[in-house]
């Protein structure tokens, strides 16, 4: 799983926000357009894309794109890239 | 009048509880025997089931079968295994928190073989087998979710237990024949484990439960007591109703 992958799947969850906008560093929390769906869609994204359960307790303690990014990739199965 | 006088008593019935490992389940089987109730119980994990039916030590009769609803051959096995019934609260179950856009069709038959398919194949089972006595009542475990409450997220969830408030009703007319009721009970969100999934923050449950207008979630025994109305006699009348218990959320 690569970053800039991870952020384009990030970003088809968001309607509002100007995708060249969302970079690693982007605290997703402070978006404008964040709300309790948004995090129910990139915890379905996930397990959808990556074969991994976050939790809402991963969104909150990630601040950045990147944070979640970590989060997801220490949860993935071993062998899968 | 004697000091006896209870029109909501569970005395001389047999009573079947599913999911009755956890959560609700667990708290109508305990409340039903403390009500005079004979109880079956019936749930997936061995241990947790157990720990339940020995808590059901002084009800007239007791038994505990072990079984995956959805697994055709232990709906069998436990239909095999009931004794004549006075009555049933069907409150196996799952829920999923998952935006439609999600909701293959993977996701929708998932919660459909355990939230509706399973209970709807047991109660169609129990009333053709006749194991359902004869003015028998059957309560159904759905949700306001799909039919009083509609959040965001519930979709999947909501659809199964709409579906299975729509056999209820369509039950409670067909059965009335044999004096067969049959009713629903609606819960809001109750503290048992199947919300403590992680999905939803703790921090957002504690933010949740502040919208209900009696200013808390539901507790288990808040379900079971309404169950317990609706198997005595003292809801004689009452057929095709599904009872909200949600703290006023839904007004
Ligand atoms: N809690 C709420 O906020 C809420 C609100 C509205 C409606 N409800 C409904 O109330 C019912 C009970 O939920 P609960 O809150 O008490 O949840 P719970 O504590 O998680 O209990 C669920 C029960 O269902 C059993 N079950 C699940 N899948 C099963 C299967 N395939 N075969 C047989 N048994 C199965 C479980 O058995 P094992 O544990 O042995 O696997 C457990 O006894 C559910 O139908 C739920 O949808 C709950």
């Amino acid at each position: 799983m690569n970053i800039q992958e991870f952020i384009e799947n990030f970003a088809a969850q968001l309607d509002e926000t100007d995708e060249a906008l969302i970079t690693p560093e982007t605290q997703f929390k402070q978006l404008d357009e964040w709300s309790s769906l948004t995090a129910l869609s990139i915890i379905a994204m996930v397990d959808d894309e990556y074969d991994v359960i976050v939790k809402g307790n991963d969104i909150i303690n990630s601040d950045t794109i990147q944070d979640l990014f970590d989060a997801v990739k220490s949860k993935r199965k071993p062998g899968a890239d | 009048m004697g000091n006896d006088y209870n029109p909501f008593s569970l005395e001389g019935k047999n009573i079947l509880v599913t999911g009755a490992s956890s959560g609700i389940g667990e708290a109508v089987a305990i409340k039903c025997a403390l009500m005079g109730a004979g109880v079956a119980v019936t749930g997936r994990n061995v241990e947790r089931l157990k720990a339940v039916y020995d808590q059901l030590e002084d009800a007239p009769f007791r038994a505990q079968i072990t079984a995956d609803l959805t697994v055709a051959e232990d709906l069998e096995r436990l239909v095999a295994a009931l004794p004549p019934l006075d009555g049933a609260v069907l409150c196996a179950g799952n829920s999923t928190t998952l935006p439609l856009q999600f909701g293959s069709r993977e996701k929708f038959d998932d919660m459909f073989n355990v939230n509706f398919f399973a209970p709807v194949e047991l109660l169609r089972l129990m009333y053709k087998k006749k194991i359902l006595n004869k003015g028998a009542s059957v309560v159904l475990i759905a949700s306001i979710g799909g039919t009083h409450s509609f959040m965001p997220g519930n979709g999947v969830y909501g659809a199964s237990k709409a579906s299975l408030n729509a056999v209820m009703k369509y039950a409670a007319r067909e059965f009335a024949s044999r004096r067969v009721r049959v009713n629903s009970i609606c819960p809001g969100m109750v503290d048992t484990p199947l919300i403590h999934r992680g999905t939803i923050t703790e921090e957002q449950l504690v933010e949740d439960a502040k919208r209900y207008p009696l200013g808390r979630y539901g507790r288990p025994e808040d379900v079971a007591y309404g169950a317990i109305y609706l198997l005595s006699d003292a809801s004689s009348w009452l057929t095709g109703h599904d009872l909200v218990i949600d703290g006023g959320f839904s007004i």
